[in-house]
């Protein structure tokens, strides 16, 4: 199996067949290999281009440069300590990704999240959702000529990560989240600074649509380009803004709510025809309803505890170790051991910013997981990029990988 | 969503349009599960999906050693006109780990599969492209096994590159 022969024989399958296209003596199939290393793929996505002339007719996707086996080590570690782990995946996502894997683990458990550590979640989720976007629009708009929208994007960023750094103390990864609630309650002063963030998103997001709307090249270059169809999508499994744009009005906070969605008022953009004009104006759309969200979840933020008050999983709060000896045990079971699930499976699932995150956990009964999942959107939707892209141009290509909006680090895990 | 009654009531039409197809249905915690005859995978699927469950939310591998059959593959079903959910679980033994492909049904199939491959080497019958996804080609082992230790891998120094995997490099 190890054999060098095999090795190439193995590597040799990757190259496209060269379906003979009817072109004569004078032309011939191009096979370009883009990437790992390759701005435009946003991350080491490699993809293997077969062109004819400048049209694409077919490509295949290569991944896994940065596997780094979470799933496999989040098996090694007690439930809590996997929090951590499970938030790098997507790493533009990381409020998701822990909040998938903590509602997995409190639906096994049957434990009830107070209100307010819901609305807290919603708060910190939909700021990721807005980070997320805003990460996507500004490389996106970078790879297709508009350089000015990545530093405005990244601005905006940067208040929200100086928003995470003030509730939790960290701008990424912030292990936030935890199984039961929040690991604390936000500080004075950051309701007011999340309140002047929403308030001011919309005039920004209004400002970047009259930057692009009004700019010729990026119009032709998203207008009408690799469209797919809303049931080809369905067949590939594809969801969220993708499948969205296409006209599907499918979102889980809608359809299936979780953590207190069905209390918030708002909308689904869709598109109309699935191309990247209608891919781009979805994302950009849910700016506008994330505010919204954070907004009533602000002032509508319900007093109360900020994480369940289960003793056994939750850890007691730091004034009680002083004076209570059970405390203490408690303290010291739960970071020594860490807590135990009772044995059984289950799916969360959620809506990411790239479409249904679901974390498959699988509890044998002991302090540790026994198999962590990651149904990653980024990871099911890459599929989809070859059916667009097949008989366009390379620059569409680029254009349609930029609004596919892939995070290699949740493709890989 | 799919509650027990409902999920008895899927299982007791899935038996009688698929006879000795369903090994058993479990629901716990509001997760709805059917267990199926590996070798009937197809007829099932197709089944559940003419009952409206046509979306493959997630398809993913479990290894349940030390029980036998020891590896599952879950289909997360998915009806999104009726929101309800159900997971369809077919057991393999690592001995002969084979089972029917998908891809045919659900295009999007095609890179979980190869990933169910690549980490419990589940081998999945008639679908194109069965090559390892995420770790490198010349990889032995399925990793996400549980007996596969954490740790084994050989680090790669320059005094030992040439007697591990990637020797040829």
């Amino acid at each position: 199996m190890s054999s060098i022969s095999d090795y190439r024989k193995r590597e040799e399958s990757i190259t496209m067949s060269t379906e003979s296209a009817g072109m004569g003596e004078t032309h011939e199939l191009l096979t370009l290999n883009i990437g790992p290393h390759h701005p435009a793929t946003h991350g080491v996505l490699r993809v293997i281009a077969t062109l004819e002339g400048e049209v694409v007719r077919d490509i295949k996707p290569v991944i896994g440069y940065v596997h780094t086996g979470i799933e496999k080590t989040a098996e090694q570690k007690a439930y809590w300590k996997a929090i951590p782990v499970v938030e790098r995946m997507d790493y533009l996502s990381y409020y998701f990704n822990a909040m998938a894997f903590c509602g997995a683990v409190e639906t096994l458990l049957g434990l009830e999240v107070p209100p307010r550590a819901q609305y807290l979640r919603v708060i910190h989720l939909e700021l990721n959702r807005i980070m997320s976007h805003l990460v996507w629009l500004g490389t996106s708009a970078l790879d297709l000529g508009a350089m000015s929208m990545f530093w405005y994007c990244f601005r905006e960023r940067e208040a929200i990560l100086d928003l995470f750094e003030m509730s939790s103390g960290q701008r990424m990864h912030t292990r936030y989240f935890q199984v039961g609630g929040v690991i604390e309650d936000i500080p004075v002063g950051f309701a007011q600074k999340v309140q002047k963030f929403v308030d001011g998103m919309p005039a920004r997001a209004d400002q970047y649509a009259d930057l692009l709307e009004k700019n010729e090249i990026l119009l032709g270059r998203l207008r009408d380009t690799c469209p797919l169809d809303a049931e080809t999508l369905l067949g590939l499994n594809v969801t969220g803004p993708l499948l969205r744009a296409a006209g599907v009005p499918w979102d889980l906070r809608k359809a299936q709510p979780y953590c207190s969605y069905e209390k918030f008022d708002f909308k689904i953009p869709v598109g109309s025809v699935g191309d990247n004009y209608d891919r781009f104006r979805v994302r950009h759309a849910e700016f506008y309803e994330s505010s919204k969200i954070i907004d009533q979840a602000l002032n509508g933020l319900p007093e109360g505890p900020h994480i369940a008050d289960d003793r056994k999983i939750v850890l007691p709060p730091r004034h009680e170790l002083a004076t209570s000896m059970e405390a203490l045990i408690h303290h010291f079971k739960l970071v020594t051991e860490g807590f135990r699930v009772p044995a059984g499976e289950c799916y969360y699932p959620i809506e990411a910013p790239r479409g249904e995150l679901g974390c498959f956990v699988r509890a044998d009964g002991s302090a540790k997981p026994a198999r962590v999942h990651m149904r990653d959107p980024s990871f099911v939707n890459l599929q989809a990029t070859a059916p667009m892209v097949k008989d366009s141009y390379i620059a569409d290509l680029i254009a349609t990988l930029a609004m596919v909006d892939p995070v290699l680090g949740g493709v890989d895990r | 969503m799919l509650d027990r009654t409902a999920l008895e009531a899927l299982a007791q039409g899935l038996r009688d349009a698929e006879p000795s197809s369903v090994l058993g249905t479990t629901f716990d915690r509001g997760r709805a599960e059917i267990q199926i005859d590996p070798s009937r995978n197809v007829e099932v699927i197709e089944w559940l999906r003419e009952q409206g469950f046509t979306f493959l939310a997630s398809l993913h591998g479990v290894d349940y050693l030390p029980e036998e059959p020891r590896l599952g593959v879950i289909y997360e079903l998915l009806d999104m006109t009726e929101v309800r959910r159900v997971a369809v679980k077919a057991r393999v033994s690592v001995e002969d780990p084979k089972i029917r492909t998908v891809v045919h049904i659900w295009p999007g199939a095609d890179f979980p599969e190869r990933e169910l491959y690549d980490m419990f080497g589940v081998v999945f019958d008639g679908h194109p492209d069965l090559r390892r996804i995420l770790m490198p080609e010349d990889y032995e082992g399925f990793p996400q096994r549980r007996d596969f230790p954490v740790g084994g891998e050989p680090i790669l120094f320059t005094y030992n590159e040439t007697e591990h995997y990637g020797r040829d490099r």
